[in-house]
């Protein structure tokens, strides 16, 4: 028997960013200035919607991609004003660069030209979504 | 490609057992403990999560007792980041077989690491890392 003080420094270490990264995954972080490129439905894949487009980038390594898929998928549904877009991130990496896309999934709020108001990380709520929504103006 | 689908739960319980296996290996320092979490590793990358010898333990043992309802995920994820377990463990051996046992706390302290935020946080590496590693290699 060696040391325990790796395996505490280790394991506190990582239950802290565990906590920090379960918090922070889903939420919405707006974009201080909206000054983004703007993105075109030849780029995404799907036309913009009327209000708000939801673009989320996927990854083949991803269970989470699934869950986000399924739940962005089924709210469009009800909000008419809203569209859902899905990428690829691996086959579109110079789209990734230029949006600064750094884990998946990330689904970024458009507004009606296309710019980007905000993104979440991770699998969203319900509810963070329905405030994301209501955020982009 | 194929989608094989496995339940979801096995790989959440061989990331518990994965992480009981690194923290003997990191407190004792053994090779021999990281010799034998690298060939569970080795299978689950090369094969697949579902025939690791912790897989074979979730199906006979923990699976029967579950009563929660099957959730199926995709095997890719979880197998991907065994492929990186592996990595970690491979340079923990390394610096172990020559005398760098720095190099070998630290490989096992990062494998460690990730094992523990996926059992008890269903983090996801795959998601935080492939999509930079595809970024490097294209640049």
């Amino acid at each position: 028997m060696k040391s325990l003080v790796p395996l505490l420094i280790v394991l506190a270490a990582a239950t802290a960013f565990g906590i920090w990264f379960q918090r922070t995954r889903g939420e919405f972080r707006r974009k201080k200035t909206i000054n983004g490129p703007r993105m075109t439905p030849d780029q995404i894949g799907s036309p913009l919607g009327a209000r708000v487009t939801m673009v989320q980038f996927s990854s083949a390594f991803c269970s989470p991609c699934r869950a986000t898929r399924v739940l962005l998928e089924q709210m469009v549904q009800t909000m008419p004003d809203v569209t859902y877009a899905h990428v690829d991130a691996e086959s579109n990496l110079e789209l990734v660069r230029q949006l600064n896309i750094l884990s998946t999934p990330t689904t970024l709020f458009l507004n009606r030209d296309g710019v980007e108001v905000g993104r979440a990380m991770g699998t969203p709520k319900r509810t963070q979504v329905f405030a994301a929504v209501a955020a982009v103006h | 490609m194929q989608n094989i689908e496995i339940d979801a739960r096995g790989p959440r319980f061989s990331a518990a057992l994965t992480t009981v296996v690194l923290a003997l290996a990191l407190v004792t320092g053994s090779a021999w403990v990281a010799t034998i979490q690298a060939v569970v590793f080795a299978i689950g990358a090369i094969n697949g999560p579902q025939f690791t010898p912790y897989a074979f333990i979730y199906r006979t043992l923990i699976k029967p007792r579950l009563k929660s309802q099957l959730r199926t995920e995709d095997v890719r994820p979880p197998q991907f980041a065994q492929s990186i377990g592996l990595l970690f463990a491979l340079v923990a051996l390394v610096g172990s077989a020559t005398g760098a046992p720095v190099v070998f706390t630290i490989a096992i302290a990062a494998a460690l690491a990730a094992a523990f935020l996926n059992a008890t946080f269903d983090f996801c590496l795959g998601c935080q890392i492939y999509l930079l590693l595809a970024r490097l290699r294209s640049n």
